[in-house]
């Protein structure tokens, strides 16, 4: 049967019918009878007191249904947004999503107006009046945790929300003290905003009969928003709360987290008893979706005289912005720290964090989320280190790569990786962009004025963060497993329903392929649902790359389950022991007797029709599993960039990029291909283009897609891509993650590169976004 | 604020609409709202993402750039019109084969601005078609597989 090669197939995605034509169903298309629409008011200063906020012209004006102050909601009920990762010591500012008395950055709102259309509710906003008594603001996080920079709240003093640290201080600084060669740098990972393609919306409808709320949000993890929700901000009790995650837009990372907006809508809809909808403009996406990176590190790398490295000293300020967003604390600790040993044997590493609060947007989890943070660190070092030594790029991260035979691999911070096996990556990679001839041809052009060059990363990646007990001691208030539900119908038809949310990744393609695969079934005859909140069991969502190794491993672990009561059902049947049944190519049959079979589809209508059941037996075919993995799981690979920059401009050309990534086993190649061209895309464009830029009054300069550079179809090129495949320990399918690859190693990759081809003017280190402008000083400053 | 309603009459995926609008209704929120083809989609409210792309009299235009009463005696072909009898465009089919889409959200802008695309250039090469694609932008696919899509496409109509 070819059922066997659907795990590994390239198959096309049936999700892509419906979005081809125009049927998909995003938040913003759904419509209700009597749907209101709401607009917020939002700050223009990025710290001010909120004096006044006066609705009476707003409300007077045509077709306006409603208007509301932060204090109208805070008295009407709605408790601030929670943080869900509590480090040690943490200080949580409180989160009021419409503001009551303060506002900290440029975005944050201050009243809601609700209209019969979003024309009325957009003309009643602008007659909303607002008195400030605006103060200084502090924007940049260094600056923010300076004696005498302005306090933004009362109960983190010096703007510092937290300070933490992994690995051992005084062995690291005595390994440095005793080092051949020491390299430091400063390096600023600038901050970037997501932008995915489809603006957050949400639309709430409150039935007062019923006492249920069901809210459609651009989600990428439906049950952590209601349960966030309804326990902790609105207080509803959370089986009457139903969420609702359909086709999304894209997510990035900006799509986990509880915002001020879908709880507003909730509220209002309960309080006006009509649906209320609202939908991102543009420029609110720019100053609400949660930002991403924004960290100025000072780095030091240790080597001693043959080149490896022995120890890592890191300390950086991550700067958080105005408030902790959902899973903040998260991603510049236990998602950063922990990777800083990269691909590479580090006998020392210490890393510490300060967390700083400034008047800017919540910065949380972005694409890689701490790892390209650590990525771009640890792979700029490389090469710092390795140039320092004379020694080349390659060799250098060859010379100190863990070998092969060391796995499970213990870092000095935590991780234990689970299997690797880094040369054939790098020696795949080499191969395809023929680096000894591109290193002639680099000095060849090099005589002509031309300046080529070629950046390395050899990452470490971490998905699937595990596992729940470890991640509960570390603050989580969440557990990271998966779960799956499996229901097979009378006629051997089978619906899988996930906990995973898919928002591009495919998951209706890849999850049928894997339970299909299993059960020797036709690909046609599994379904997948998700992301509503009435229909699957509660789930954990899909972020950390994590849904094919964790989701998946749940619907593995449920359709074994099925497999195990068709087995008995089959027994029974058979008049066989169960010990002697297998199942082979869709059937039950008995082991050594062919012919005595029992079809899948038989089976399934005899667990329905209960007629002859083993004693005992329930009738019925679903299983439930809560796969809880024991350990992340540890992609890795090499990503090479090859560009050419004009030293008359100052212009990057990305010329070539080749990625060998093994992401362990892959259940759909056409698809984790496209996964990896994606975070390509969105690593290079950060090293490149992209710049969340602040004024020193906390004013966003890059606030439209006008000023912010997301990346276009000329500013890329087309992809070189192959895999190595070393499978997981840590899964039954030896699957690892393959959704941030992509973007953890491209931005260090293409870094390295324009570095490299700056080399021979005397250029070792410019932070990113690498701009003409930025080059261009740097050259004409290397002149005069 | 909006002015008093204004009768247009425009044609839709070959279908005949007259409606009252207010001036100031945008054309995709008209196509959207009124007309329910949801299937264009609004990025960007200020021309840079293209995800509204439609045609209008047989031009490639950003539905978000125009108001609705711009539009009365336009003929309008929207990603709800693109295929035949249940028969996908050689372009839809494209982005199928050559997974030119993830969350699809930019989809219908991309393929619409690709069928103009194809209109003027038989056989465009990977350079022209990239930078025909300046005034869409996709956050999923680092357009590699879009590229391929519209090259697909090409083949097939040629």
């Amino acid at each position: 049967m070819a059922q066997a090669k659907l795990f590994g197939s390239s198959i096309k995605r049936r999700e892509d019918p419906r979005m081809i034509t125009g049927r998909g169903v995003y938040t913003d298309d759904v419509k209700l009878p009597g749907q209101t629409y709401a607009v917020f008011v939002r700050s223009p200063h990025a710290h001010a007191r909120v004096r006044r906020v006066d609705l009476s012209r707003a409300k007077g004006m045509p077709g306006v249904v409603a208007a509301y102050t932060g204090k109208d909601m805070a008295q009407g009920g709605v408790g601030p947004l929670p943080c869900g990762w509590l480090l040690p010591d943490l200080k949580i500012p409180e989160y009021r999503g419409v503001a009551t008395d303060k506002v900290n950055f440029v975005g944050h709102a201050v009243a809601v107006v609700i209209g019969e259309t979003p024309y009325a509710a957009r003309d009643a906003a602008d007659q909303v009046v607002v008195d400030y008594d605006v103060l200084p603001a502090v924007t940049d996080g260094e600056k923010a945790v300076q004696p005498g920079a302005p306090q933004i709240h009362d109960n983190a003093p010096g703007n510092v929300t937290f300070r933490w640290s992994i690995g051992d201080k005084d062995k690291t600084a005595a390994a440095i003290k005793g080092a051949a060669r020491v390299v430091k740098q400063r390096l600023i990972n600038h901050r970037l905003i997501p932008n995915a393609i489809e603006p957050r919306a949400s639309m709430a409808s409150y039935n007062s009969a019923t006492g249920e709320l069901t809210c459609w949000v651009t989600s990428q993890n439906p049950h952590v928003h209601r349960l966030l929700m309804a326990a902790f901000v609105l207080g509803m009790p959370e089986h009457k709360v139903r969420v609702i995650a359909g086709d999304v837009g894209g997510g990035f990372g900006s799509k986990i987290f509880l915002y001020p907006e879908e709880v507003t809508v909730s509220w209002a809809s309960k309080q006006l008893g009509r649906p209320v909808k609202w939908t991102a403009e543009r420029r609110e996406s720019f100053v609400t979706d949660a930002h991403g990176r924004d960290h100025i590190t000072e780095a030091e790398m240790a080597v001693d005289r043959d080149g490896k490295i022995v120890a890592l000293r890191v300390h950086t300020n991550a700067n958080l912005g105005a408030y902790l967003s959902t899973f903040a604390p998260l991603i510049p600790t236990f998602l950063y720290g922990p990777l800083l040993s990269g691909v590479y044997k580090i006998p020392q590493i210490y890393c510490e964090v300060i967390g700083s609060l400034t008047n800017t947007t919540p910065v949380d989890a972005l694409r890689g989320a701490g790892r390209p943070e650590a990525t771009y660190l640890v792979e700029r070092m490389c090469d710092l280190t390795a140039k320092a030594i004379g020694m080349d790029v390659a060799e250098f991260r060859r010379r100190n790569f863990v070998p092969a035979t060391e796995f499970p691999y213990q870092t000095p911070v935590a991780f234990q990786y689970d299997s690797g096996n880094y040369e054939p990556a790098l020696d795949r990679a080499l191969q395809m962009v023929g680096y000894r001839k591109f290193r002639a041809d680099q000095e060849a052009a090099r005589k002509q004025g031309r300046y080529l060059g070629i950046g390395f990363a050899t990452y470490i990646e971490a998905c699937g963060p595990a596992p729940s007990q470890v991640a509960g001691a570390l603050g989580a208030q969440a557990g990271l497993w998966e779960s799956a539900q499996v229901r097979v119908t009378p006629t051997g038809k089978i619906t899988v329903f996930t906990g995973s949310h898919s928002h591009g990744q495919g998951h209706e393609t890849t999850f049928a392929q894997l339970a299909a695969d299993q059960l020797q079934v036709p690909f046609e005859d599994v379904e997948i649902v998700h992301g509503d909140t009435a229909a699957v069991p509660f789930g954990m969502g899909t972020y950390g790359s994590r849904s094919a190794a964790v989701g998946g491993s749940a619907i593995y672990s449920a359709v074994e389950k099925i497999k195990e009561k068709g087995k008995k059902i089959a027994a029974h049947l058979l008049e066989a022991s169960e010990a002697d049944i297998e199942y082979h190519e869709g059937k039950f049959g008995v082991r050594g007797s062919p012919g005595r079979v029992k079809t899948f589809g038989e089976v399934a209508l005899m667990a329905y029709l209960a007629h002859n059941l083993p004693k005992g037996l329930e009738p019925g075919l679903e299983a439930t599993s809560f796969w809880d993995p024991p350990n992340f799981v540890f992609p890795f690979g090499t990503h090479i960039a090859v560009v050419e920059v004009s030293a008359k401009t100052g212009k990057v050309k990305l010329v070539r990029y080749v990625a060998v990534d093994d992401v362990g086993n892959v259940i759909n190649p056409m698809i984790v291909d496209g996964m990896v061209h994606g975070g390509i895309a969105h690593g290079v464009a950060q090293a490149l283009y992209e710049y969340a830029a602040y004024d020193t009054n906390g004013q966003l300069q890059s606030g439209s897609m006008m000023d912010y550079a997301l990346p276009k179809a000329d500013d890329l090129v087309s992809y070189e891509t192959d895999r190595t495949v070393t499978p997981s320990p840590v899964n039954p399918m030896g699957i690892k993650g393959a959704g941030e690859t992509g973007t953890i190693a491209s931005t260090a990759a293409v870094a390295n590169a324009v570095m490299d081809a700056l080399a021979p003017l005397g250029i070792s280190h410019l932070d990113m976004p690498l701009t003409p402008a930025r080059i261009w000083a740097a050259i004409q400053a290397k002149k005069h | 604020m909006g002015g008093p309603a204004v009768k247009i009459q425009l044609k839709v995926n070959g279908t005949a609409h007259t409606s009252e609008v207010e001036p100031r209704l945008l054309l995709v929120h008209y196509l959207r709202d009124v007309l329910n083809l949801t299937g264009t989609h609004v990025g960007c409210d200020t021309s840079q993402c293209g995800a509204c792309t439609i045609m209008v009299n047989g031009r490639s235009t950003k539905a978000c750039n125009l108001f609705a009463v711009q539009a009365d005696g336009a003929d309008i072909l929207t990603i709800e019109g693109l295929a035949k009898d249940g028969k996908l465009h050689p372009i839809q089919e494209g982005f199928w084969e050559k997974h030119g889409l993830q969350c699809g959200f930019c989809t219908p802008g991309m393929i619409m601005t690709a069928y103009q695309l194809l209109q003027r250039h038989k056989k465009p090469s990977e350079t022209e078609i990239r930078h025909f694609l300046e005034g869409n932008l996709c956050r999923c696919t680092g357009y590699h597989n879009i590229v391929k899509a519209i090259q697909y496409a090409a083949e097939k109509m040629a």
